[in-house]
């Protein structure tokens, strides 16, 4: 039996770019204040108060849609959700939906991923715009354990955009690909910073060989929804294989024993008895408004990809993990105009620089280099004033710490050792003290990096390793072709 | 400095006095709270009076800051929300709240010099016709008190009938200003659908709900209105009326003979089921102001029979929704969470905190709203508004749609609150400005027997200040304004 999953994507995008929440003056960047505190009578649902719609946050609802190539509704339409539970101070949500009378942002469109069999085409179901319910938190980590829960409404009316797919996803990998590439778009268009806590959350909704459809609320990383998804695929064929039937419910990805499990919600129709939000009338988005925004549209990371290959000669690969980010890409494009050789600072970018940011977390917001500072680094690396060594051993300080690269290597002489006789001098002792090493590497002349590597310890990385394999043969008699170097 | 007893007069009239003279503005704010005391233990007009002290010392220092209200008190309907003074819209749920701000419209008041004297009891959430449903019990009518006021904003009405106070703000979803007023013999505004902000009015129906006001005269309305106009950056539904310099013209007719001459027209099927002495007086009203130059002309438009329906369906979804949020823990009654599963404390604290007439609308209106039922009710009723709306805004075109304010006397207490259908049925004239969003008032057409009898006005949307100045005409020709009630 051949087991197709059938896999479709609820993608909540937190517009944390915005300045302020959805329906309120308050600032959308809730982080940084102590709990309950960035509220006001409208986030709060205080009786009386009234939503206004954030027009920022349509505009970029809009260039996303327009990015996704989704039809866009003539009107902006807002409805209202309800539901009853303490993270949702008025007892309904305030978002969008398709139904008589009501009509999300935009509808269709779709997003060209690498599937696990070529390219592949994921259709896009529906674009919303809605606002974040309250944080709840357990203090014991677990509703259960917990005898009480603490409610942080900085949250409350935060906007979010919802992009819903048509389920034409198969496997957790292709879905990682989707919501990496969607992640990307949002990170471009200025409507999120990905790496943000709590910037998306991801429903799946997952069906094996035409079985009932479960769905996995709530995720938080992209890691943990491939994982989730492999396991119930695994869950699903097993059940399906045994013989069994898979139920239709909701269950939740439990990232620490790493399965998915029923959730503990009663299992009744949901009955959210939507409709349009007397409070906001449905406001139109002309064709004029629409043509005014695709104007004013960022470059989108595809087109700049496309644009690096053809103007910078980089292959597909680098121009695409360049553009995995705005700022990525602004600091290369930055960059390139003070050095430039572009395929040299791509290279540094993606291997070195992308490295210290993935290995502190994968947030951008800790960089505190500026493209001078890698172009500087680069030039004293072409001239030779600095050992590869060097340059790789002080990166992390100017990535991290924001320090001038020139003062850094000036400060603590770390300029490479030209002098041929110190190099020579230095060169012998370590001859003389490992006549082991030496008997290896006449033998096997690959034994020489060994050799080398002590002489750079003890110029403290500041000789070029080249330079130094090169009189260590000369001295011992092998000959450079044979070097592996 | 002579004394002068300015309890029975109008705004436009006191301002006149006190303006500069704050001994005078004391006087008189000692005498209305004279008479809260006297009255107010029978009328029970208020859920929430302001200590004198406070009041008298925030109204000294607007006059003598020279501002233009110069500390003329105003009540306030327990639904719009005052900050630091509680506003409990008459319900149990919200008995303990206390706002952190103040309703657009209080504020504005303030700015101007205005002093809230008090909040006005109501029909809980403003569900009611006649201030019964109200959690602190119901108010009575000051021309007769075995009679309810009407409502919601019946409170106010008392107020201002009782000289407990010169104006109130009120709030009209369906007549709630207008059913008062004209069961009081005061003057009642709606105004415009938008054209007064609704940021801290707390939402019954939020497409039908609008501030009014109810005042002694009509000069008074236009008075107050100057002051609380504007669009509100705070209420995407607002909208901008200018009003300035309206308040002379209002305040100068008076003087004049030469009234607008305007068209009257009466629907024929807002007349049917009208009590007869009530048809009497509305007609020899509408006589006198024929005689003094309107022409008059009666018409047919049978799609008003699905007016009421229409109103309560979108009235009852509406509410259901808005009502969804109390319960919540941050506000008003609360309860002991501990080991309660969230959906038994939400249903526990309702149960508690809302009334019988609340519960009943709450959950027709989940049923309207209801999957299926919504294109079947909900959609249903949006239409008949729609089709409302083009049927009756050639009329407002051409003239002013005129009708009874009440089909019904005010009922005894206890009377109407007991058939739901009777109660819904005394709404039938009043709900129509508010389904086609236009503004209307209730002016006093003239008394049955000791109760007086009101004449509802329907101008178009936005011809609030025409509208104004026909009932500023009409109080003049019929001859019935600022009248007193013996208590």
């Amino acid at each position: 039996m051949k087991l197709k999953a059938v896999i479709g994507l609820e993608i909540h995008i937190q517009v944390n770019r915005a300045k302020s929440k959805m329906f309120c003056g308050c600032p959308a960047n809730y982080r940084d204040a102590p709990p309950n505190t960035n509220i006001c009578p409208v986030c709060l649902g205080l009786p009386g108060s009234l939503p206004v719609p954030n027009k920022e946050v349509i505009r970029k609802a809009v260039m996303l849609s327009l990015a996704l190539g989704s039809r866009l509704n003539n009107h902006v339409v807002f409805v209202r959700k309800h539901y009853f539970y303490p993270d949702l101070p008025k007892g309904y949500q305030i978002s969008q939906h398709r139904g008589p009378g009501m009509a999300p942002i935009a509808v269709g469109g779709s997003l060209e991923i690498e599937g696990d069999l070529g390219a592949k085409i994921v259709r896009i179901r529906r674009i919303g715009v809605e606002e974040d319910p309250a944080k709840i938190t357990y203090p014991y980590g677990d509703p259960v354990k917990s005898p009480y829960s603490l409610i942080d409404y900085n949250r409350s009316g935060v906007p979010l955009i919802e992009v819903v797919t048509e389920p034409d996803l198969s496997s957790g990998k292709e879905a990682r690909s989707f919501v990496e590439k969607l992640l990307t778009l949002v990170d471009h268009l200025g409507i999120c910073d990905p790496d943000l806590e709590g910037a998306f959350r991801v429903d799946v909704n997952i069906s094996i060989n035409g079985g009932e459809r479960v769905e996995i609320k709530n995720i938080g990383s992209i890691r943990d929804m491939e994982k989730a998804i492999n396991y119930e695929v695994i869950r699903q064929s097993a059940l399906l294989m045994g013989g069994g039937v898979v139920k239709r419910e909701t269950r939740h990805w439990d990232p620490i024993k790493g399965v998915t499990i029923v959730s503990r919600h009663k299992e009744f129709e949901e009955e959210y008895r939507y409709f349009p939000d007397p409070d906001l009338p449905a406001t139109p988005l002309s064709k004029e408004m629409i043509e005014e925004i695709r104007i004013s549209m960022p470059e989108l990371p595809w087109h700049r990809a496309e644009r690096y290959v053809k103007s910078y000669g980089l292959s597909q690969y680098t121009a695409k993990v360049l553009v995995s980010r705005k700022v990525l890409s602004e600091f290369f494009e930055e960059t390139i105009k003070i050095y430039s050789d572009a395929s040299k600072v791509a290279d540094l970018l993606i291997n070195d620089f992308l490295g210290i940011v993935n290995s502190r977390g994968r947030s951008f917001n800790i960089v505190k280099a500026r493209p001078q500072h890698i172009a500087k680094l680069l030039t004293m690396l072409d001239r030779g004033i600095i050992s590869i060594k060097i340059a790789k051993m002080i990166l992390e300080r100017v990535v991290i710490n924001g320090e001038d690269p020139e003062e850094i290597v000036m400060r603590e002489g770390l300029i490479v050792i030209s002098d041929e006789a110190e190099l020579e001098a230095l060169a012998e002792r370590v001859i003389r003290e490992n006549p082991k090493a030496v008997e290896d590497a006449k033998k096997n002349p690959k034994a020489i990096n060994y050799l080398v590597g002590q002489v750079m310890k003890l110029t403290g990385g500041k000789a070029d390793p080249q330079k130094i394999s090169y009189i260590i043969r000369k001295k011992l008699g092998i000959s450079a072709n044979s070097s592996l170097q | 400095m002579r004394s002068v007893n300015l309890i029975n007069r109008p705004i436009h009239e006191v301002l006149e006095y006190i303006r500069g003279s704050p001994e005078l503005l004391i006087e008189y704010l000692y005498r209305l709270y004279e008479r809260i005391e006297r009255y107010e233990k029978i009328l029970r007009g208020f859920i929430t009076i302001r200590p004198s002290e406070e009041v008298i010392r925030e109204a000294v220092e607007a006059n003598r800051e020279g501002k233009a209200l110069a500390g003329i008190p105003i009540a306030v309907k327990d639904n719009i929300s005052t900050a630091g003074l509680r506003t409990t819209c008459g319900s149990a749920i919200l008995k303990d709240y206390i706002p952190p701000y103040d309703a657009t419209v209080v504020e504005r008041l303030k700015r101007a010099g205005s002093v809230v004297i008090g909040k006005t009891n109501m029909d809980e959430f403003a569900m009611g016709s006649t201030t019964e449903t109200s959690f602190f019990g119901p108010s009575r009518n000051p021309w007769d008190l075995s009679r309810v006021p009407g409502g919601s904003s019946g409170g106010s009405a008392v107020a201002v009938s009782a000289y407990l106070s010169p104006a109130s703000l009120g709030s009209d979803t369906g007549g709630s200003v207008r059913n008062p007023a004209a069961y009081t013999a005061t003057f009642g505004y709606k105004p415009t659908y938008g054209v007064l902000s609704r940021y801290g009015l707390i939402a019954y129906a939020s497409s039908l709900d609008q501030i009014g006001l109810i005042t002694r005269d009509s000069v008074d309305a236009a008075l107050l209105l100057e002051y609380i106009v504007g669009e509100d950056p705070m209420d995407p539904t607002s909208l901008d009326l200018k009003v300035s310099g309206f308040y002379r013209i209002a305040l100068n007719m008076g003087e004049k003979t030469d009234f607008p001459n305007a068209s009257l027209i009466a629907i024929k099927e807002m007349w049917e089921g009208v009590e007869e002495d009530i048809y009497k007086v509305v007609m020899s009203a509408i006589d006198k102001l024929v005689s003094s130059g309107f022409s008059y002309d009666e018409v047919s438009v049978p799609e008003i029979r699905y007016a009421l329906p229409a109103y309560y369906v979108l009235a009852f979804a509406e509410a259901s929704s808005n009502l969804a949020r109390y319960g919540i823990p941050i506000y008003g009654l609360k309860e002991d969470p501990m080991n309660l599963p969230w959906d038994e404390y939400y249903s526990k604290v309702r149960s508690m905190g809302f009334g019988r007439e609340v519960k009943r609308r709450i959950m027709l209106g989940s049923y309207i709203l209801s999957a299926g039922y919504y294109e079947q009710y909900y959609l249903k009723a949006l239409k008949v508004r729609r089709v409302l709306r083009d049927k009756l805004l050639p009329f407002l075109r051409r003239g002013y749609i005129v009708s009874p304010t009440m089909p019904v006397k005010p009922p005894r207490l206890g009377e109407a609150i007991e058939d739901p259908i009777k109660l819904y049925a005394m709404d039938i004239e009043t709900v129509v400005p508010n389904l086609i969003g236009s503004p209307a008032i209730s002016v006093v057409a003239g008394f049955t027997g000791s109760l007086p009898v009101g004449l509802q006005i329907i101008g178009p949307p936005m011809g609030d200040k025409d509208l104004i100045l026909i009932g500023r005409a009409a109080e003049i020709i019929v001859g019935y304004y600022n009248m007193s009630p013996q208590i």
